[in-house]
């Protein structure tokens, strides 16, 4: 199978990226999340496309996947539910928030729905903690959460209200960072050093 | 009203001087045009116009302490580079995930302009080629914002080639993480952004300023540090150096979170504000919730030993504090009141750390792996007198002889030296232990009353069996 490689126009993307760095090993992180914006999680065939991509092995690439929180080896719901507990929130209620969202889910934390919509997890400190307890949606946050909100959120992700808020889980930022090549200060290559030309020793 | 519905938590409240949040008080703070309409790229324009050993001077004089969590002079840090080797690279850390922590988040996503002005800066100062500007993966937001910004800038003629007509050149890379905690230690930061595992190096030999990125010479900064550098810049160090004491000069931006009846993120003056100030004061927190007591308070992110009352006039100083037993760190107060449950507290902390341990080091990935289990069992109420004692033994292995044991009372062995010894690679670790030192130093009876006493089954011995 290789549907699951990275299609013809992330192909291209990729290789702009990877242009964008010294050495292209550097760009395995974004890669693995182009794949998976692409296929909602990280596929063997997506890392050993990868892999070729950025001149590494496919273990090495799944080496450093693993590594990472983010990355999922198997499917996962249209939303991921994060709810964190760490100590702010914990302080403020993220125990009783866990267990409601598990009642109204119907899942334990690491389960999905039944209709694939909802993967529910447990987070780490989401850099939001003076709005505890918070939660974020495909890491989008929602804060100073209630069960109320909670309730009122899952009805509108059912409902698709919120289509156009939160994209499927997968896409991070939906703006992507364009170099223009005639603008391009060029990559700063550790194999051929080059004195900046705005630095005193580059006149001598 | 003084808080900002886009800037969730940012409370702007009283006269305080403002260097990196002047503009979230607009809604469109992120955009090009306000960012020009309030001055922006002036700071870039001013260095251009001085000689880089000029603003690297301007920037040391400064003494514009790392806000990361080390404390660092960026100026001096520049400085440990070894002369005449290039490419140098500057990495930009945007990975703030210390437990407490809410500052760069909020400076990605609200003014993005002057962090990328702030890179130019540094990177024209310190002769730095390319720049990776390394955000956290789960903070789309502030890509979405960064990548908007960078792309206005870039058309703007503020990055790449010739900036402004100069011969000063360089590119800005967002780059994104994918969580995990221990990527914001520097040396994890480089080995991720080189596609790697984010296992931290060791220090020495690969002090980033001499090898980093690719084996080259490269800084590390942190967000609210480079977005101090515009402002920098065009008011000049004296202005810079007015506000805040001598070493501690200019302001910080603080998140104080939990018991407080008004959390909040603030920009705060350094060194002379107190944690009273912050945590009772009008202009602040205006106290703990519900009248209750506060019974303590984590002063620098999770990783920092916990002050109780005794310490709240202690000032938001870097020495003061470190001679206190603890850090100022990422500028992140956690508060508990007198209904806090501190064994479940401290293992929320300890299960943190040991979670994100990247398993390097044994005495941090076996150790915080059984610090938490301990923890664990006492708070469950399955815990024994002995566990107590256990969590010190654990903790020695990681952070050894610094740390006063239960039964070293007797020595008066109270205070809590910081920085201590650790026998890991970086401080994920020792933060897996600070929690539990501190909470059952500071609150051992807790633990206690969480420990049912059971009577020994007496083993009875039979007749011996004969196997003929």
């Amino acid at each position: 199978m290789t549907v699951t490689r990275l299609n013809e126009a992330n192909t291209i993307l990729a290789k702009e990226i990877i242009g964008r760095y010294p050495k292209a090993r550097s760009a395995t992180i974004p890669l693995l999340h182009l794949s998976q914006q692409q296929n909602g999680y990280v596929t063997d065939e997506a890392m050993a496309h990868i892999a070729e991509l950025v001149g590494a092995t496919p273990a090495e690439v799944m080496g450093t996947a693993t590594f990472y929180e983010m990355f999922k080896f198997q499917p996962v719901g249209k939303y991921l539910v994060n709810i964190c507990g760490t100590m702010s929130c914990q302080l403020l209620g993220a125990d009783e928030l866990m267990h409601h969202a598990e009642q109204r889910l119907g899942v334990k934390a690491g389960g999905t729905t039944a209709d694939g919509l909802i993967t529910l997890e447990h987070a780490e400190c989401q850099a939001a903690c003076t709005e505890a307890p918070n939660m974020q949606v495909n890491y989008r946050h929602c804060h100073r959460m209630t069960t109320e909100s909670f309730d009122q959120l899952v009805d509108d992700l059912r409902a698709g209200r919120l289509d156009g808020e939160i994209p499927p889980h997968g896409t991070l930022a939906r703006v992507r960072q364009i170099i223009p090549a005639e603008k391009s200060a060029g990559v700063a290559s550790p194999d051929a050093p080059v004195v900046p030309a705005w630095m005193p020793e580059a006149a001598k | 009203m003084s808080t900002y519905p886009w800037a969730a938590g940012f409370i702007d409240d009283g006269d305080r001087p403002q260097i990196v949040t002047s503009r979230f008080q607009y809604d469109d703070s992120y955009t090009l045009d306000r960012y020009h309409a309030t001055g922006g790229y002036q700071g870039l324009k001013a260095a251009l116009a001085r000689t880089p050993s000029e603003v690297h001077e301007e920037v040391k004089s400064a003494t514009v302490l790392g806000r990361g969590g080390a404390g660092f002079p960026a100026g001096t840090k520049w400085g440990l580079m070894p002369a005449g080797k290039y490419p140098r690279y500057l990495v930009v850390n945007g990975d703030e995930s210390e437990p407490g922590t809410y500052k760069d988040r909020l400076l990605m996503e609200r003014d993005p302009h002057q962090l990328v002005e702030g890179c130019l800066i540094a990177a024209y100062a310190a002769g730095l080629s390319q720049v990776f500007l390394y955000i956290r993966g789960e903070m789309p937001l502030a890509h979405e914002r960064v990548a908007n910004a960078l792309n206005d800038a870039y058309a703007a003629g503020y990055i790449g080639k010739h900036i402004l007509g100069t011969s000063f050149s360089v590119d800005i890379v967002l780059h994104w993480g994918a969580g995990a905690y221990v990527v914001g230690e520097e040396t994890a930061l480089i080995e991720s952004l080189e596609g790697k595992r984010g296992e931290p190096r060791l220090k020495p030999p690969f002090f980033p300023a001499a090898i980093g990125l690719y084996g080259q010479p490269t800084i590390v900064n942190n967000v609210e540090t480079l977005s101090n550098l515009p402002w920098l810049s065009v008011n000049g160090a004296t202005a810079y150096t007015a506000i805040g004491t001598a070493t501690s000069p200019g302001t910080r931006m603080v998140a104080v979170s939990g018991h407080v009846n008004r959390p909040g993120v603030y920009e705060i003056i350094n060194g002379t504000t107190t944690f009273r100030d912050l945590l009772y004061g009008d202009e602040f927190c205006q106290g703990i919730r519900n009248g209750n007591e506060l019974k303590a308070f984590v002063p620098g992110g999770g990783s920092a030993p916990w002050f109780t009352p005794e310490q709240l006039d202690l000032p938001f100083e870097g020495r003061l504090v470190g001679a206190a037993g603890s850090m100022l760190g990422s500028g992140a107060i956690m508060v508990m009141d007198s209904t806090t449950d501190i064994p479940k507290a401290a293992l929320t902390l300890t299960h943190f750390y040991a979670a994100e341990s990247c398993g390097q080091c044994t005495p941090c990935r076996e150790g915080g792996t059984w610090l938490e289990r301990v923890l664990q069992r006492v708070v469950d109420g399955r815990g024994s007198r002995a566990d107590l004692d256990q969590m010190f033994e654990i903790g020695e292995s990681i952070c050894p002889g610094t740390f006063p044991h239960a039964s070293s009372e007797a020595l008066g062995l109270q205070a809590a030296p910081f920085p201590y010894k650790m026998t890991t690679i970086c401080f994920v670790g020792p933060s897996a232990y600070a929690p539990v030192h501190s909470a059952l130093t500071l609150f051992r009876s807790e633990f206690e009353a969480k420990i049912v006493e059971r009577k020994h089954i007496p083993v009875t011995v039979g007749a011996p069996i004969d196997h003929h």
